[in-house]
């Protein structure tokens, strides 16, 4: 291989414009230990973990070590990451943190917290391969904005997650390098593109995740895994150090064990960056303050709470299984006092076909950096474009090379027309029939997808059932909207069922009543245990 | 017609046009005093291109041919902006700095990069829009132009499509004189904003080539060539003209005054050299009082005005001699390359149907939105231009040469707009500029703003000449002392006494004694050798140390020679 550019100093010329605002986010000093402690540990491991480190209950380093001891033991059964941290090097960090509680030193609010990253999420002197042959072994000079924020939290990475080839994919097979399980069932897929992300916060190899969402790859992988995902509107966080794959539907999104962890995680990345024209300058809300436990809530603390069934959502060609635990999930918002009603977004069914051609046509821009000239894995040619064919014939997995075809062929002359400015068309009323829907109801319910995880290798060969399968999430995306998916129930199958997700869509930006109401709806929601049997097997689910 | 004399010149430019050639060293021409700096057609002139007799003599068979052709010319310029950073990152960019030493992740494509767009860029576009009289666009977008290159990073180009920032307008021109003058509107149908790409260089061909054998160790395509990613990612603007243009002057005018536009906008260095300023061009030739367009050819690699106006010459004959010969099925659709060692288009490559550039919005990008105020801020900040400086000129009595000559170069402009204002006389003012002082750049070789002599102390100095305060004499010679080191008019006349003696007494005195310590003189002039006027005159001069004042010098002299016995 062979690197043609040798870009020198760069990295100390680079961050120019602003990224070092610092932005405001409670600070609290460890001389003044956390007194509340109305919340119980399944509420929020974050805030559980920084109780625990501020009172002295328990170091950064014993925790770390837990989490890394699970990992070590879980990882070889499900495969969550393309790059593992060096333990030492983490367990250095959290000892940085101890120190500092030792010394009364203000610790930020994710001190401690061991989060793992999506690999098309640019992290510095890492491996960042966004799952493609064709990054193999690259490094980033530069963290993406998400992950700078968080470190700067104390937040610290334990590694890097796998994804379908640079997200395309909903089962995370189209990995270059691996497949992940569920940990749910390991014969079963943990969904995609996010699957590791979402696998590694199901089993408890780390306390959160980043992980990215172009048509429902956060949201898909976190109701096939039993977790909280949460897809923050677009232009809400950052997309600086993502790899683009559709830059108009791509955006970063959060996985947590409780809907505290995703709003606290969310919130930590959330906010304008000045390295990305497309972040929103709007203020973020601090949702982090509004969790209250079980016990403390009114008898109908959603009283009145207009929440709008999407009819479309539960027709047929969704699992039964699936059907009927959000019909139990919406009957238990209203026992928390919503008003139910169904709604109709009769442009649903156009999501799928539109936003195949627009994630295609932006995908085949996007990858045409990756030809091999610069960085990555360069075929050896003595022609240029050998060069290229090359180096992308084997840099690229069948997917990506589907996907680069279509979004060529839609961006042709003769065929944008019919294909890519129709798609923008069907976006526009895609997003006008949401904002209509939304403006009778506070937020949309659906089903996260229309089945629970199913079998790895069961629709590899049948991309246009995969596709399929993204037809509860891909509207959102080409609206634009935030989403919260959060267990809800199970369906047969497995040792012990598997988890189903609830999807609940709110109005742009308005991600703090989403978190509001999932963690109602988590902590009053009883008899379920969320914990895949894997975990419980091998160690404690708790830290 | 301008295009057949036009071509003569080209082969006989000495010759047939002594006056027009000492113009053009002087700069008339092309925009510049600053000759070390800008290329311009005179120069190149001062080499006369090798032309054997046979073939002059096929060149005016060529002539007479092209005259029953009429020849449609547009032409593609990209002005490369001087903003401190590049359109879409914090990098800086240089011209000449080492490879890859201005690249940051964004504008080298990596990963996860994204560009910001430097706000810089849409100013200097609708400073350019408005110079150029455009309708502006309030609101426009970037869009993706895409095709595999090893200097362009990302796979493709931020550009606009559909919906540039401007549109229409016009550039107003003057030809110079000695091709005949004349005012000329020239259509600009579009400016749109973009990115530059890297460069691609080729080992033995480039300048680097040292580096790529020592950078590269296996065998393959970039053991060849390597990719300097400096110049990826800063600012252009295109400017595409109307077709017309009908011969090669009036497109390197036109691309002229684009570059004084810039200039005076102080949008861009302008520099053809340093590929500041490029132009590619597009030539077809009809049938005089046909109608339709004939096949075009584009030209590339014109590094000059002059070569532009050669170029395009040459592509005419070439295209009107097939014509005349019953070829012009040989004239394709196909990019052709400017030889400046042999004078003449090569093809580079012939166009396999369009490129299909996939074009699609820049989704990275918000969409560019002015506000009225805005464009009107800008439109009341925009300097005078220089068709509104030539034509001020012109009112101001001035001819078209000496108009020329003061507005091409804006610095130039500056200063004779500042002499006049410091009250000097206009005629006197250019006169001197034009005279003397440009004199003193060229052979110093430098430019205006060099130059020690502020245009309050020239307008002193012609004003201490007007008054006879000092002879014009003396005013030569302490101008070179005020343009070498400076200081005052008034500060130099005192220091060298040089206040004219105009007292007829002291006058008379000095003529005395020359008179009487020529006799031998004296007597010759009494006997009718008249012409020994000026001998007196000279020998009283130098007395004097070239301070009396001559008309009062020759007056008491003659009367003094003539009169007393």
């Amino acid at each position: 291989m062979l690197s043609t550019i040798q870009p020198p100093r760069y990295l100390s010329r680079f961050p120019l414009r602003g990224r070092t605002k610092s932005r405001p986010f409670h600070i609290l000093s460890s001389a003044q230990p956390v007194t509340k402690t109305s919340f119980a540990a399944d509420q929020s491991q974050i805030l559980s973990i920084r109780y625990s480190l501020l009172n002295r209950h328990l170091s950064a380093v014993e925790l770390t070590h837990s989490y890394l001891n699970r990992l070590k033991q879980t990882e070889p059964h499900i495969s969550c990451f393309l790059h593992i941290s060096d333990p030492d090097k983490v367990l250095k960090q959290a000892q940085d943190i101890d120190d500092k509680i030792k010394r009364n030193e203000e610790v930020g609010p994710l001190a401690g917290v061991l989060v793992a990253i999506k690999d098309n999420i640019c992290t510095a002197d890492m491996p960042s391969t966004g799952g493609s042959y064709i990054l193999e072994g690259y490094r980033p000079p530069f963290d993406a904005t998400a992950v700078k924020r968080l470190k700067d939290l104390g937040a610290i990475v334990v590694g890097k997650t796998n994804l379908d080839e640079f997200g395309m994919g909903s089962t995370t097979e189209a990995s270059a390098f691996k497949v992940t399980a569920n940990p749910w069932d390991l014969s079963r897929v943990p969904g995609g593109s996010s699957g590791g992300s979402a696998a590694s916060v199901s089993a408890r190899q780390c306390v959160v995740s980043l992980g990215s969402d172009t048509g429902g790859s956060v949201r898909q992988p976190a109701s096939f895994c039993g977790v909280v995902g949460l897809k923050p509107t677009y232009g809400r966080v950052s997309r600086f150090g993502l790899m683009a794959y559709a830059s108009s539907l791509d955006v970063i999104g959060c996985f947590g064990s409780s809907v505290a962890d995703t709003g606290i995680l969310l919130h930590a990345i959330s906010g304008h960056d000045s390295l990305d024209a497309t972040s929103s300058k709007r203020e973020v809300p601090d949702f982090t303050s509004q969790f209250t436990s079980a016990s403390s809530l009114k008898s109908r603390p959603l009283e009145g709470l207009r929440v709008g069934l999407i009819r479309e959502t539960v027709d047929a060609g969704v699992d039964s299984g699936v059907k009927s635990a959000i019909q139990g999930a919406a009957a238990h918002l209203e026992q928390l006092g919503c008003v139910l009603k169904e709604v109709s977004l009769p442009s649903f069914s156009l999501g799928l076909p539109a936003y195949y051609i627009l994630a295609s046509s932006e995908s085949s821009s996007n990858l045409s950096r990756y030809d091999g000239v610069r960085y990555g894995n360069q075929a050896s040619s003595d022609e240029l474009n050998a060069l290229y064919e090359e180096s992308r014939a084997k840099g690229f997995g069948s997917e990506v090379k589907m996907r680069i075809l279509m979004g060529t062929y839609a961006l042709s002359a003769g065929y944008y027309d019919a294909y890519y400015k129709r798609a923008q068309q069907v976006r526009t009323i895609i997003r006008k029939s949401f904002k209509a829907a939304l403006d009778e109801n506070d937020i949309l319910i659906s089903p996260a997808a229309p089945s629970a995880a199913y079998k790895i290798g069961e629709k590899k060969n049948d991309p246009l059932a995969m596709y399929a399968g993204d037809i509860m999430t891909v509207n959102v995306n080409l609206a634009g909207l935030p989403a919260l998916v959060l267990p809800c129930g199970f369906v047969e199958g497995g040792a012990v069922g598997l988890p189903v997700g609830l999807q609940i869509i709110g109005a742009a930006f308005d991600e703090e009543k989403l978190v509001k109401v999932g963690h109602i709806f988590e902590q009053t929601l009883e008899g379920y245990n969320f914990v895949p049997p894997l975990i419980t097997d091998v160690g404690g689910a708790s830290a | 017609m301008a295009s057949t004399l036009f071509r003569t010149i080209q082969i006989h430019p000495f010759l047939l046009y002594p006056t027009a050639l000492f113009s053009r060293r002087n700069g008339v021409l092309y925009c510049t005093m600053k000759s070390s700096q800008t290329q311009t057609a005179t120069q190149e002139k001062q080499q006369p291109p090798k032309v054997k007799v046979p073939q002059h003599a096929l060149k005016k068979t060529v002539d007479k041919i092209t005259r029953d052709y009429e020849a449609i010319i547009g032409i593609e310029t990209h002005v490369q902006l001087s903003t401190l950073t590049k359109a879409f990152c914090s990098c800086p960019y240089n011209y000449g700095s080492q490879p890859n030493t201005n690249i940051c992740p964004i504008c080298m494509g990596l990963p996860g990069a994204l560009p910001v767009l430097n706000s810089k860029v849409i100013e200097f576009a609708v400073k350019l829009g408005l110079a150029l009289n455009c309708k502006l666009s309030l609101n426009s977008k970037f869009d993706r132009k895409q095709y595999f290159y090893p200097d362009l990073p990302k796979g493709y180009q931020i550009s606009q499509f559909d919906i540039p920032i401007a549109t229409g307008g016009y550039v107003d021109l003057d030809l110079p004189l000695e091709f005949g003058g004349g005012h000329r509107k020239f259509g600009t149908t579009r400016v749109h904003m973009e990115e530059d790409a890297g460069k691609l260089l080729h080992s033995g061909n480039g300048d680097y080539s040292q580096e790529i054998t020592s950078l590269t160790s296996i065998y393959s395509y970039f053991s060849k060539h390597t990719v300097d990613l400096n110049r990826a990612g800063v600012p252009l603007l295109e400017i595409v003209s109307e077709p017309d243009m009908r011969t090669g002057i009036e497109a390197a005018e036109y691309a002229a005054e684009l570059q004084r536009v810039v200039r005076y906008l102080g949008i861009s260095n302008g520099n053809m050299q340093e590929g500041s300023l490029r132009c590619d061009v597009n030539v077809s030739i009809r049938p005089v009082g046909q109608s339709e367009f004939g096949t075009k050819v584009e030209i590339k690699n014109l590094n000059s005005f002059s070569s532009i106006n050669r170029a395009i010459d040459f592509e005419i004959s070439r295209q009107a001699l097939l014509h005349s010969q019953g070829q012009s099925d040989q004239i394709v659709q196909e990019t052709r390359l400017w030889e400046e060692g042999a004078q003449k288009t090569v093809t580079m490559r012939k166009k396999e149907g369009l490129s299909d550039y996939r074009y699609f919005p820049e989704p990275d990008l918000p969409e560019v939105i002015l506000t009225q105020e805005y464009v009107d801020s800008i439109s009341n900040s925009l300097p005078e231009l220089p068709e509104a400086k030539r034509r001020r000129y012109e009112k101001m009595g001035l001819s078209m040469q000496d108009v020329l000559f003061l507005a091409n170069d804006m610095n130039v402009a500056e200063y004779f707009d500042e002499t006049l204002s410091s009250g000097a006389d206009i005629k006197l003012a250019a006169n001197w500029i034009m005279g003397d002082i440009a004199a003193y750049m060229k052979n110093e070789k430098l430019s205006i703003n060099d130059i020690k002599l502020t245009p309050q102390e020239l307008a002193e100095l012609i004003a201490s000449i007007k008054s006879g305060t000092i002879s014009g004499k003396i005013g030569k010679e302490i101008l070179s002392e005020l343009l070498a080191k400076g200081g005052t008019v008034k500060g130099l006349i005192e220091e060298k006494d040089l206040i004219q003696i105009a007292d007829p007494v002291e006058i008379g005195k000095m003529i005395d004694k020359v008179i009487s310590e020529n006799p031998k003189q004296l007597e010759q002039y009494r006997s009718g050798k008249t012409k020994l006027q000026g001998f007196f005159a000279g020998q009283v001069m130098k007395l004097s140390k070239g301070k009396a004042n001559p008309g009062l010098l020759n007056k008491i002299l003659l009367e003094k020679l003539n009169g007393q016995s």
